[in-house]
């Protein structure tokens, strides 16, 4: 894993003459097993694919992506055992990734949600036999036109992409490193790590392959276009500061280092390219979290992408990249602060009220959920913009309690089926909870978590956030929080009163009875959101342990 | 010893939950195994009782601490007991009249085939009561309070399938919730001024809290006291209680629960005594129910609710007794147990008549039944000689300290509350004496029920008359027991204090006066039902009798003034809602409705307006960086 600093330093040592030897980049590789882990597993994955026959392909891949999850979480434990998260934390692989309590909380939380997740992957009872074989939520063959002959063929053959498993894990992997990353050039390569394989998995539903089709071309180009902000942004850091890695800039921004690079004089602390640079990085972060107005792609690659893929996409990528707008905020423009916070509430607040507004009259309920994702991002920014240590215990709490939510809701909406696949449509929900009356009172709990009803995990969270922003001084930050809950809450309860109080359709959908894989998923979904909705304090103190960045 | 104080209410509680939460199979031995529960209850009281008075007088108190029930700072809730003379004597009577009528219902619900659920409900009741009189602090005996509440509504309306029942019970519990409030804003009252409800740092501190305070708390008591016993103006609901189960009227609606607001003011003895205006309110409410249900009782055909309206009039005396201070505690409480042997032996003997006559309830449709039912007759004989104060019965010694202290309290206040007492005890002699006649004497006017069968009067089986023989025998010597020697004045003096006042008039005449018109009521009656044929039908009446059998217009006079009136408030309170609140909320329902659809045609789908927006945005956020540092 080389780095900027690796990498400057063979240019200083190429400029003064001819080296003797290169020295090895130091590398600490246990406390970089659970990235590794999972690295190592997806290499695995490909190699799956190439050699092990078809037949028990879809096993060994969820053996393996469980397996190596598993391992990957149990190593992160390991590492907060071992004070990795407190007094251990520190700089690791040259000054690339950070060992510290925030990154090994949110790779813990990335980890888990990603099981359950991958589980959901997994299910393969919900859709009925093709051809004698049993499906999941994915194209049998991707790469063939929709309605060609040649997926008809490939149906028919009984094909799975089980490839999905390998593109989930090197997404995982790349999430697991976003929040951890400590320079620029990593954070940089991390998040098309992650989000390569995301658009690949947008584009391979079984059914409405168009649309799932056109949301991952949608998904790749406004990605693509967000990579190149960030990038640009970071080169402008750089000829600020002379350096990618977070330290360095803060240290140039704190103004106790000056004037690094001679061959950089000209640009260097020139303070235009630093706020022009830091905004450009913020928006390619701001439109991974689906900040308003970077979050147009998401209602559309929310419906489009298949259900469980949307499902670890909402929880999973929003954990990574709060984390690694959180480090970034919190380690490198602290000096800043009172330059991005002000911009920040102002998207914060257009954050939640659109996120909020916009939902009430959405009638998909995939794009509901995508709405309501934008406004839990408005609210966890509430959280980030505290400036302190309550504040980041809070949002990792959020960001704790809301995968599970996301993850569980989605699985659910995998249930509720009719002919032509999953029943997305509201009006198709009406007096679900008549026929299905558990199905509906579970997805009713995690709407009311959604909107943050007591005893719900959610409760606990937007309470945590809304307390440390007040603290922090955005009172009218929370204000707008708490009305934009208000409105929030109006489309929640509408679905829980169009699902328990409305009369149901002769021809309504049906709940598929999902495998133990999917059952799993939506039970740790409940039992999460009920026990830190119950119990949240123990929860709150591990965050708050956890709450430390390491410089 | 003080570690069986929660067993008191544990052994009941466990079988309510057995017998409620065992299912069908527990159906064949349930109502024995709520008979078993109930008993151990009173043997551990028997038990207490005898440590008890192993000790000397200022020793006697006992606490149990199980565990702090609400720890939140400055508002220590605990799940602690506090057992005196005051509340044992309730635990005996609780568990002992509670156990004689769970045996008195083995044989009374005996073809209901829900008598599991009958038992359990009953021990719940128990349980809920023990807690009422155990707790140490006032918030606990809010949850006994509201537990004995929930077990009433439950048992009045245990014949759910019968319309009027389920009305009865959702009627008392309604009226008992305006009750309930005052004991809650009493509690929140005790908690602004002395910063806790425990009894003893409340009662200890009194002395620092105004008299204003003071009153208020005490009307508040008051207020639920009067719902819980059913005392004016809130007494409507304990009539159509009746509606329930006749074991349920004996146990709860006679003996034990309706009695709870006097133990709630007896027990506040420390507060009332320092709130006269307040005591004063207590003697008013008690006088005037005591007129109030003697009156009702007159003229009820039904044998329930004639008895009922004795139960209000009596516990009439007992809040009058209790509003004296401490001239009249001992002695409300002793007239409460005695009332308790011979009020549940009434409604037991009227339980037995009922179940030799097709469940008649009129009286106009009974008569002759005293050779019928020998053992029901003589035992309600004696109940009825015991309530009218027939000299040497229990009656006789605790209504006449009743009076006597009414008397006491001096002034013309103790003219008007003797003469009160007095004239209630001439109209109960009345009453009684013509409940008697109607059911036991003269022809018989028996009717066939609404199917054709004509009755068939019967002794009822053993396990009902044992009890009301048990009963009768306390009816018979319990007062004299605890008179002779002031047995019970000392046994509770150390905890209600005593006194004596002057009366104006001397024991002797008191007693004498009692005694004339005791024989004035009887006579009157005699006249009126022993001498002449009773009429099957009732007569038209006079107006009195009239008012009196639609209990002096309460329902009327709730439903113009109350009902009526709470439909006009809640009329116009819609209105406001609709025009105004509603107003505002669906045309900012509206407003978000319309900006969200307008919102949202921007998401129009096409990839390059996406790309846009995010160019904008990051134009935008640029700027406002920049112009952050320029500002």
């Amino acid at each position: 894993m080389s780095t900027a600093t690796a990498a400057q330093a063979l240019l200083t040592l190429a400029a003064n003459g001819p080296a003797d030897k290169i020295p090895a980049p130091h590398i600490e590789y246990a406390q970089l097993a659970p990235t590794l882990i999972v690295v190592g597993a997806a290499v695995l994955g490909v190699l799956v694919e190439a050699f092990v026959p078809r037949r028990s392909r879809y096993y060994v891949q969820v053996f393996l992506a469980v397996a190596a999850l598993a391992s990957a979480f149990a190593a992160v434990v390991g590492l907060a055992a071992g004070g990795y998260g407190s007094t251990k934390a520190h700089i690791a692989a040259m000054g690339a990734i950070a060992v510290d309590g925030p990154a090994l909380f949110l790779q813990g939380t990335i980890l888990l949600a990603s099981i359950v997740a991958v589980f959901t992957f997994a299910e393969r009872r919900l859709d009925p036999k093709a051809h004698g074989n049993r499906v999941d939520s994915f194209a049998a063959q991707a790469a063939s036109v929709p309605g060609s002959d040649s997926e008809k063929a490939a149906v028919k053959a009984g094909f799975t992409t089980t490839e999905v498993f390998p593109l989930a894990l090197f997404a995982i992997a790349g999430m697991l490193i976003f929040p951890a990353a400590n320079d620029l050039l990593t954070l940089f390569i991390a998040l098309e790590v992650f989000s390569l394989p995301l658009y690949l998995l947008c584009a391979v539903a079984r059914r409405q392959r168009l649309m799932s089709q056109e949301a991952a071309v949608k998904y790749f180009l406004l990605g693509a276009f967000s990579s190149a902000f960030l990038l640009f942004g970071i080169a402008l850091i750089y000829g600020y500061a002379g350096s990618v890695s977070y330290a360095v800039i803060a240290d140039v921004v704190d103004g106790t280092v000056a004037k690094l690079d001679p061959a950089l004089a000209s640009t260097m602390g020139n303070d235009a390219l630093l706020l022009i640079g830091g905004a450009l990085i913020l928006m390619g972060l701001l439109f991974k979290v689906g900040a308003v107005p970077f979050h147009m792609w998401t209602p559309d690659v929310y419906q489009g992408a298949p259900t469980p893929v949307t499902g670890f996409m909402a929880a999973a990528t929003k954990v990574a990249a709060f984390g690694a707008l959180l480090r970034l905020l919190y380690v490198v423009l602290p000096g800043l602060r009172w330059d991005w916070r002000p911009v920040m509430w102002g998207v914060a607040i257009v954050t939640m009220l659109a996120g909020a507004v916009i939902a009430v009259t959405q009638t998909d309920v995939k794009r509901l959920l995508a709405y309501s994702s934008i406004a839990h991002a408005g609210f966890i920014l509430a959280g980030v913009i505290a400036t302190s240590a309550q504040g980041v215990q809070s949002v990792l709490f959020y960001l704790l309690a809301y995968s599970f939510v996301t993850i569980g809701a989605f699985a659910v909406v995998t249930l509720v089926r009719d002919a032509g696949g999953e029943a997305t449509h509201l009006s198709k929900w009406a007096g679900l909870g008549r026929r299905s009356p558990l199905t509906a009172a579970v997805f009713a709990v995690f709407l009311l978590a959604f909107a943050g009803i007591p005893l719900t995990s959610g409760f606990a969270g937007k309470f945590a956030v809304f307390k440390a922003a007040a603290d922090g001084g955005a009172g009218v930050l929370v204000v707008v929080g708490v009305l934009s809950s208000a409105i929030a809450a109006f489309f929640y309860i509408r679905v829980i009163v169009l699902m328990f109080f409305s009369e149901p359709k002769a021809d309504g959908p049906t709940v598929a009875v999902p495998s133990p894989l999917t059952m799993t998923t939506i039970a740790v979904g409940v039992a999460v959101t009920l026990v830190l909705g119950l119990a949240p304090q123990y929860f709150l103190d591990l965050a708050g342990q956890a709450s430390t960045f390491v410089r | 010893m003080e570690n069986l104080i929660a067993l008191l209410i544990a052994a009941p509680l466990l079988g309510a939950v057995v017998l409620l939460c065992g299912g069908r199979r527990l159906d064949k031995a349930g109502h024995w195994l709520g008979t078993l529960f109930a008993a151990v209850s009173f043997g551990i009281g028997v038990a207490l009782f005898i440590d008890m008075l192993g000790r000397s007088a200022d020793d006697r108190t006992m606490f149990q601490r199980l565990y702090t029930w609400i720890p939140v700072e400055g508002f220590q809730a605990d799940m602690a007991f506090q057992l005196d003379q005051l509340s044992l004597t309730f635990v005996l009577l609780i568990s002992g009249v509670g156990t004689l009528i769970h045996i008195y219902s083995i044989g009374y619900m005996e073809h209901d085939e829900r008598r599991r659920r009958f038992f359990g409900y009953l021990n719940l009741f128990v349980a809920a009561m023990l807690l009422l009189v155990l707790a140490d602090n006032y918030l606990l005996l809010y949850f006994g309070w509201e537990g004995v509440g929930l077990a009433s509504y439950l048992l009045i309306g245990f014949w759910q399938h019968k319309p009027s029942a389920a009305t009865a019970a959702k009627k008392a519990f309604l009226v008992n919730r305006v009750g309930d409030i005052g004991l809650s804003i009493a509690i929140m009252l005790m908690f602004t001024t002395f910063g806790t409800f425990a009894f003893g740092p409340v009662f200890g501190a009194v002395g620092q809290a105004s008299e204003g305070k003071l009153t208020a708390i005490g009307l508040m008591l008051l207020l639920a006291a009067c719902g819980k016993s059913a005392q004016v103006p809130l007494q409507s609901w304990l009539g159509d209680a009746m509606e329930g189960p006749t074991p349920v009227s004996a146990l709860i609606h006679a003996a034990t629960m309706v009695t709870a607001g006097v133990y709630l003011i007896v027990r506040s003895a420390a507060i009332f005594n320092g709130a006269p205006d307040a005591q004063l309110v207590v003697t008013v409410v008690g006088a005037v129910t005591l007129l109030f249900g003697a009156i009702v009782g007159c003229a009820k055909d039904d044998i329930k609710k004639a008895l009922a309206g004795s139960t209000m009039s009596q516990i009439g005396y007992m809040i009058l007794a209790a509003g004296l201070g401490p001239i009249g505690y001992v002695f409300a409480i002793m007239h409460l147990v005695t009332h308790g042997f011979f009020k549940a032996g009434l409604f037991l003997g009227a339980g037995s008549v009922m179940h030799g006559m097709n469940d008649e309830v009129d009286m106009r449709r009974y008569g002759g039944l005293r050779t019928y039912m020998p053992i029901t007759f003589v035992t309600f004989g004696l109940g009825y000689l015991a309530i009218i104060g027939f000299p040497g019965l229990s009656g006789f010694f605790s209504k006449d300290k009743i009076i006597e202290a009414a008397f006491a309290k001096g002034g013309t206040e103790g003219w008007i509350l003797g003469g009160v007492a007095l004239l209630g005890a001439a109209i109960t002699a009345f009453y009684m004496t013509r409940v008697m006649l109607l059911t036991f004497f003269g022809e018989k006017r028996w009717q066939p029920d609404a199917e054709g069968h004509a009755p068939h009067p019967h002794e009822s089986p053993k396990s009902m008359t044992f009890p009301m023989i048990v009963l009768a025998f306390g009816s018979v010597f319990a007062g004299g027991f605890f008179s002779i020697g002031d047995r019970f004045v000392d046994w509770l003096e150390p905890v209600t204090g005593e006194a004596h006042g002057n009366p104006p008039i001397s024991a002797l005449t008191v007693t004498l006066s009692t005694m004339v018109v005791l024989v004035i009521g009887v006579a009157i009656a005699w006249g009126m039902y022993g001498r002449k044929p009773v009429p099957v039908v009732a007569p038209r009446g006079s107006l009195l009798t009239r008012a009196a059998r639609r209990d002096l217009y309460q329902d009327d006079f709730n439903h113009v003034v109350l009902v009526r009136g709470g439909e006009h408030l809640t009329r116009s309170l819609v209105y406001v809602d609709h025009s105004l609140v509603d107003g505002v909320v669906n045309g900012t329902a509206a407003s978000v409705g319309g900006l969200s659809g307008r919102l949202r045609k921007l998401q129009n789908g096409y990839a390059r307006s996406y790309a846009v927006s995010m160019f904008g945005g990051t134009a935008i956020l640029i700027a406002a960086t920049l112009l952050m540092r320029a500002v």
